[in-house]
């Protein structure tokens, strides 16, 4: 990237902050947010791209909640990147969140930075970005954030809940803290709790985010600077626990970069290194450095047995809601024991419950790549979800 | 106490819903309570489940160990874990279900006896249906062939079958007794999966009966 396209992103990323390109709520004094640390936050505001129709019985809404590096931009270009929307494969005409019979939210996150209040919003008490000053976000903080838009959007009742890894998070939370609003729920490739090895991993990512002297305090927003090498550090961290081994050697093996032999030097001289140091450089040009300390901090705190005594099946007890729990075999991030745990406890509360493993060697990032397995399945569950609900079902 | 005072006659085929269904899962679909909660272990694709939840109004669930049969039966609308069986029961809380069905699955099972005292601590009854290993075409082909049967019901050879613990009905019958649980009802079908009908002493349908279905509650 050239030096005039990285300072074009970053106005672009600062732009996105607080006026996004998507849609965006705002919510005055009048209407602050509480969270649960016990801070409270207001004004703030939620950015969200919608997909289809909203039906007149506003019945057909389905909420797709993204996960730690995603963003509202499910099924259009990125304002940033200019990629295509993250879940493509799933959102779409005829595709399985069908948009010509289904209406499709998503909403960035609390903690995000993509137009929702996150750490690289301005402050509206300083009129300089939060930084270290926004109040730490939960899962639950996120879920109650995008109760407020579905208010706002006048849905009552959401006919599903979708979404892979902390997007599934937020799935249990939903069905948890507003059972009555959510029809069907799909958390794909989550867990009811974020494990100690995924805190450890979370903590790499923010000590070398925090390492890099351009963070500098996390305000280097007002430095006009980012902490791109230590972002990018996490990212490539993290990408290596989205992939399998499997996955890896299949990519890469040992093959060595545009040469045949060793090089005998520290330059990317591996493929696999090339790949993920495109993969650091691409994330820090769309991601908000405090951003990844927020976001992985709340996934950090998801424990939803916790908030229920410490029995995961209160959190669902009485539960009208149809879930579909979906893992992979080869996700070693978010194993198949975690959805199990999930699955037992939804039994014992007696919910209508359903699971698949689907066997794949694509790891944990699966749920947003063209698994058939994965789109046939979410398929067949909404579709008698569907018919269940009244709504249209695939012509 | 003899086994034939415990048989009682086949319940009368059910009138409507059931068109195009298995005979032999109307049959175990008869056995069950409109409105019942109902755990179909093994439950393939959901046919038993989906006949249960139209025609008996049942809330129908099940496990089953293939991803292809669990992406099917939820395509039905149904609520079907995948897992296996021989290890999965033992997560399911006491007396969650009315019913817990085994429909042609215990021959398949590593732990045949567990499966059945765990379907009897997790639902009140139980309904098995399995391949009699005691029908006289199998004991002819043993007699005569001196090799493991393979038939029109059984058509895998001794290899590759995922048949793993054949029993006679006599042989059934025994376990019940074994595990203490009370035997409501017992079917034995012909080789179309209807019930015989004829008022016959057990020996009788442990030699004609090709498959057997029974309807076990557990005491107390």
């Amino acid at each position: 990237m050239t030096k005039h396209e990285k300072a074009k992103a970053f106005d672009l990323t600062r732009r996105e902050a607080d006026e996004p390109t998507s849609p965006v709520v705002r919510f005055g004094p009048e209407a602050p947010l509480k969270l649960v640390s016990g801070a409270v936050l207001a004004p703030w505001q939620c950015a969200y791209q919608t997909y289809g129709t909203l039906n007149a019985a506003r019945s057909n809404a389905i909420l797709i909640c993204h996960a730690l590096t995603g963003d509202q931009h499910v099924a259009n270009p990125h304002p940033v990147t200019g990629k295509l929307g993250w879940w493509q494969t799933m959102v779409g005409p005829g595709r399985p969140l069908d948009t010509d019979r289904f209406f499709i939210i998503c909403a960035n996150v609390l903690g995000g930075c993509m137009g929702t209040t996150g750490p690289s919003s301005t402050n509206p008490a300083t009129g300089k970005p939060w930084g270290l000053d926004l109040p730490v976000v939960t899962i639950h903080d996120m879920v109650d954030a995008q109760a407020r838009l579905i208010d706002h959007l006048g849905i009552d009742t959401l006919f599903a809940v979708a979404g892979g890894s902390m997007g599934g998070m937020q799935v249990l939370q939903w069905a948890s803290s507003y059972p009555e609003r959510v029809f069907a729920a799909l958390p794909i490739a989550a867990a009811a709790r974020h494990s100690a090895q995924n805190i450890a991993f979370g903590e790499v990512g923010r000590q070398a985010v925090m390492a890099d002297p351009e963070w500098r305090g996390g305000h280097y927003l007002e430095a006009g600077t980012r902490p791109e090498k230590g972002l990018a550090v996490a990212r490539m961290g993290a990408h290596i626990t989205y992939l399998s081994e499997a996955a890896l050697h299949t990519k890469f093996g040992r093959r060595f970069q545009n040469r045949t032999a060793p090089g005998f030097h520290f330059d990317a001289d591996f493929q696999v290194e090339s790949y993920l140091r495109h993969q650091g450089l691409s994330f820090v040009e769309r991601f908000d450095a405090n951003s990844y300390l927020y976001v992985t901090r709340a996934m950090d705190y998801f424990d939803l047995a916790a908030d229920h005594g410490g029995v995961l099946a209160r959190a669902f007890q009485g539960s009208k809601t149809r879930f579909c729990v979906i893992s992979f075999t080869s996700d070693w991030l978010f194993p198949t024991a975690e959805s199990r745990q999930i699955v037992k406890a939804l039994n014992a509360a007696a919910a209508s419950v359903s699971f698949v493993e689907i066997e794949t060697d694509k790891g944990h990032d699966a749920f947003l790549l063209d698994v058939p397995a994965l789109t046939a399945t979410v398929r067949g569950f909404l579709d008698a979800a569907a018919k269940a609900r009244g709504l249209p079902v695939a012509s | 106490m003899s086994v034939a005072d415990n048989i009682i006659a086949a319940p009368a085929k059910p009138s409507s819903g059931t068109h195009g269904a298995r005979v032999d899962l109307i049959t175990v679909a008869g056995m069950i309570a409109p409105g019942a909660r109902v755990l179909d272990v093994g439950c393939g694709d959901g046919e038993l489940l989906r006949l249960l939840a139209e025609t008996r109004g049942a809330d129908a669930r099940g496990i089953e160990i293939s991803r292809e049969g669990v992406s099917a039966s939820m395509a039905k609308g149904l609520a079907v874990i995948q897992g296996d069986a021989d290890t999965d029961l033992a997560d399911y809380p006491d007396d969650a279900f009315d019913y817990v069905v085994l429909s042609q699955t215990l021959q398949a099972m590593r732990r045949p006896r567990w499966v059945i005292e765990q379907m009897l601590r997790i639902g009140r009854r139980g309904i098995v249906s399995f391949p009699n290993f005691g029908h006289w075409r199998i004991r002819a082909h043993l007699l005569v062939r001196g090799q493991m049967p393979v038939t029109e019901s059984l058509p895998d050879s001794w290899y590759d079958t995922p048949n793993i613990h054949f029993c006679t009905i006599r042989d059934f019958v025994e376990l019940v007794h074994e595990l203490d649980a009370e035997m409501e009802r017992a079917v034995a079908l012909d080789r179309y999966g209807r019930p015989v009908r004829v008022d016959v002493p057990w020996w009788f349908w442990n030699l004609f009966g090709e498959q057997g279905v029974f309807l076990l509650r557990r005491r107390g």
